[in-house]
């Protein structure tokens, strides 16, 4: 189950290092988003937060499992959502302003 | 029960929350704000006496003890930042009284302004690794928001990339504590340091402490600053003051406080490589200082130096080159929004931010030329200003440890921070005079008493130095000794 | 745009109803099931959302007069404010106290203060999604 879920992670990571590189506005904003979610594997594949049938409370024996990982990956589930939310608006809003979502196009804006 | 902890990150958060209901109300928006950061003020100033008579105290969220719970430590260093802190937004909200457009402080403002200096008390005080995160987090969506202020194209574009290098390193971050979770088992800082310390720090842990020297890296502008200077030229002076002085030293705290409390097993091969990270990041900050004719780009540079240099400090590791950290630390808070805010009231008078366009200001503005000259001399390290004993402190404990290329480089640095801004002095201040008596832009008392405050806090952090003393050497000793942050933190109820 | 989407609108109307009840049951199952507020907030917004995109903008403005960005700072201001609850009492900060109470209907029930502040960080939620949605959406 780790092994499978580190594979996972690399390929997420991979997927997101491809998008986030793309010259497509909205590329970029959901290459963050899996980036984040490659991370929330990662925590749990590292915390031993991989028991099925077990409860996440302080423990010892195998009917409980860490709970920490899961509040860790809560936590960073909320913020990484906040984060995307506002790189949408701001990747909208700029294309708005200058009708293009090209990245390489961007690069020649200058407003002074 | 140490409630008053909390304080200095609580209450910002609940007043930006309340001043959401106010949007229409400027009054009430600008009062509270600064009312907040004074009341904060006096909070840091108790707690810093009461630690000199206490130790370092703690607050257990929920009444969770550690290393279970999630907690706030208050020690010297961290309170003499939140202090710091404090002053600077207050001194920045005056300033953003007479500059901040209308719009601006309808569209929230002021909120974010105090989520942002929540979330760099909750980074300084917070005794946890993953409330790090969580705290750098608050303070970086804020400022992602107030880089955004305004809605200006080329605003829109440098937040667009400030963001996206940011939330790359923030998911460095979490991989790095995924990792360091897997391997130590816990995330209370006082925790990790006794388990290293126990279980000696492996090479598996020397390399995740490399990758939280990327993240700290990444966010303090220590060697991989490639981020900094345009996205902090394309923001209003009064926010880009509190970014020169707030965003960079919290990657700087975080740093100083990760490589002394547990990583410092393996100084040969971290601290090592955070002083070259450190003399690089003073190369090029220096030729950038140089390099360029826009005094924000210039002044922007001047931040990059200052991070250098505060590192080659840590690098040092002694206890008299961290107290001379902490020093430095707290005089270029203090100074970096002054710069800032003295560019900004220069870019504003002109009109323009191209040093070839300005010449003679010093006639119109007597008040706005020496206040520069002061920070000049403040940030070149000249006595009695505030940046002398910082300096003196670094380059002694850089002689101790015997690291005479990084003492040669940071004092070079400071030969070119000396020279970049007598560039701008001369420039700007001196010369011809093109702006006649009837064409001056009449200066607002808004732009000068801020800066004069500031100015004051230099020359009285200079002057006042012996009184800092002892509040700066027992900062340093925590540092140098983390049984004492250990202690405190498990073993005192 | 105005296309005739019947089907959409029909079966919205009785959605909706399903969502909100999930929303609120997902909300209260939260203490000690999978739920609590963050997922309750979300489900409640989604209802909202479908509101949004099956009747047009300005109906669902004029039947439900709220400001969402108020719905979350006051959703932020309650989670933050029983924060301070536990230093009134003398208690650390974010201090949780609960009991079980014989309530008429439901018997010995168990109530606690992180309800309180589960509405908080819900209302938040749901204030923060529409927001979002609504500012993109405005102008498509």
């Amino acid at each position: 189950m780790e092994t499978l879920l580190t594979i996972l992670t690399g390929i997420l990571v991979a997927v997101a290092t491809y998008l986030i590189l793309s010259r497509n506005v909205q590329k970029v904003v959901l290459g963050t988003a899996i980036l984040s979610h490659a991370a929330h594997l990662l925590i749990m594949t590292m915390g031993k937060g991989l028991k099925s049938g077990s409860v996440p409370i302080l423990g010892e024996g195998p009917a409980y499992v860490d709970p920490l990982p899961q509040a860790l990956i809560l936590t960073s589930i909320v913020i990484s959502f906040a984060v995307t939310a506002l790189l949408l608006v701001i990747a909208y809003r700029t294309f708005q302003e200058t009708g293009t979502d090209n990245l390489y196009e961007w690069r020649d804006i200058n407003d002074e | 029960m140490n409630n008053i902890i909390v304080f200095p990150m609580a209450i910002p958060v609940l007043a930006g929350i309340i001043l959401i209901f106010f949007r229409n109300n400027r009054h009430v928006q600008r009062w509270t704000s600064f009312f907040v950061m004074v009341v904060n003020a006096c909070i840091a100033l108790y707690l810093l006496s009461l630690i000199q008579r206490e130790g370092i105290m703690r607050i257990d969220f929920g009444g969770w003890e550690p290393p279970f719970g999630i907690l706030f430590v208050a020690d010297s260093f961290s309170v003499i930042l939140v202090l710091t802190t404090s002053i600077v937004a207050a001194v920045c909200f005056i300033y953003a009284f007479s500059s901040a457009e209308k719009n601006y402080e309808q569209t929230y403002f002021y909120s974010f302004v105090n989520f942002l200096v929540a979330g760099v008390n909750g980074s300084f005080l917070t005794g946890d690794l993953f409330n790090l995160y969580v705290c750098f987090e608050v303070m970086l969506l804020a400022s992602y928001v107030l880089i955004a202020f305004g809605g200006k194209k080329n605003q829109l574009k440098e937040s667009m990339k400030y963001v996206i290098i940011n939330v790359v390193s923030s998911w460095f971050f979490l991989v790095a504590i995924a990792y360091l979770y897997g391997t130590v088992g816990t995330l209370n800082m006082a925790h990790l340091s006794e388990r290293i310390a126990e279980a000696g720090q492996t090479p598996l842990l020397t390399v995740i402490s490399m990758v939280f020297l990327t993240v700290f890296g990444l966010k303090a502008g220590l060697l991989l600053y490639f981020w900094l200077p345009r996205s902090y030229s394309v923001v209003p002076t009064a926010i880009a003051a509190l970014f020169g002085g707030l965003l960079t030293k919290v990657g700087i705290y975080a740093c100083v406080r990760v490589f002394t409390l547990f990583f410092y097993h393996e100084p040969e091969i971290t601290h090592a490589l955070i002083g070259i990270m450190a003399g690089l990041t003073l190369i090029g900050g220096s030729i950038g200082a140089v390099a360029y004719r826009d005094i924000r780009l210039i002044v922007t540079y001047n931040v990059v130096i200052a991070v250098g240099f505060i590192l080659v400090g840590l690098s040092a590791g002694t206890l008299e080159a961290l107290e001379g950290s902490i020093y430095y630390l707290v005089h270029d808070m203090i100074v970096k929004p002054l710069l800032f805010l003295i560019a900004g009231t220069m870019i504003a008078v002109t009109g323009t931010a191209k040093m070839n366009d300005m010449s003679g200001l010093i006639r119109n503005y007597p008040m706005l030329g020496w206040m520069f000259f002061v920070v000049k001399l403040s940030l070149a390290g000249i006595p009695p200003f505030s940046g002398f004993i910082g300096k003196v402190l670094v380059g002694q404990g850089a002689i101790d440890a015997g690291s005479y290329i990084l003492l040669a480089l940071a004092f070079i640095s400071s030969i070119f921070v000396l020279y970049s801004l007598l560039r701008i002095f001369l420039q700007c201040f001196w010369g011809e005079t093109i702006i006649s008596t009837e064409d001056e832009m009449p200066m607002k008392k808004g732009w000068v008493i801020p800066c004069a405050l500031l100015t004051a806090a230099t020359i009285a952090l200079g002057l006042g130095a012996e009184s800092l003393a002892p509040y700066v050497k027992d900062a340093a000793e925590t540092l140098i000794n983390p049984q004492n942050y250990i202690d405190a933190v498990l073993y005192k109820d | 745009m105005r296309t005739n989407n019947v089907i959409l609108r029909t079966v919205t109307r009785i959605v909706v109803i399903i969502i909100l009840t999930l929303a609120v049951y997902l909300f209260l199952a939260g203490h000690h099931a999978p739920g609590g507020g963050f997922i309750g907030g979300l489900v409640l917004a989604s209802a909202f959302v479908l509101l949004f995109i099956a009747v047009d903008m300005e109906t669902v403005r004029k039947a439900v007069p709220i400001d969402f960005k108020l719905v979350a700072a006051l959703g932020a201001f309650i989670s933050v404010a029983t924060g301070f609850g536990g230093v009134m009492f003398g208690e650390p900060f974010l201090n949780q106290v609960f009991g079980y109470v014989e309530l008429p209907f439901f018997g010995e029930t168990e109530l606690t203060t992180v309800t309180i502040f589960e509405a908080g960080v819900a209302l938040a939620v749901v204030g923060v999604v529409v927001t979002i949605i609504l500012s993109i959406a405005e102008d498509v």
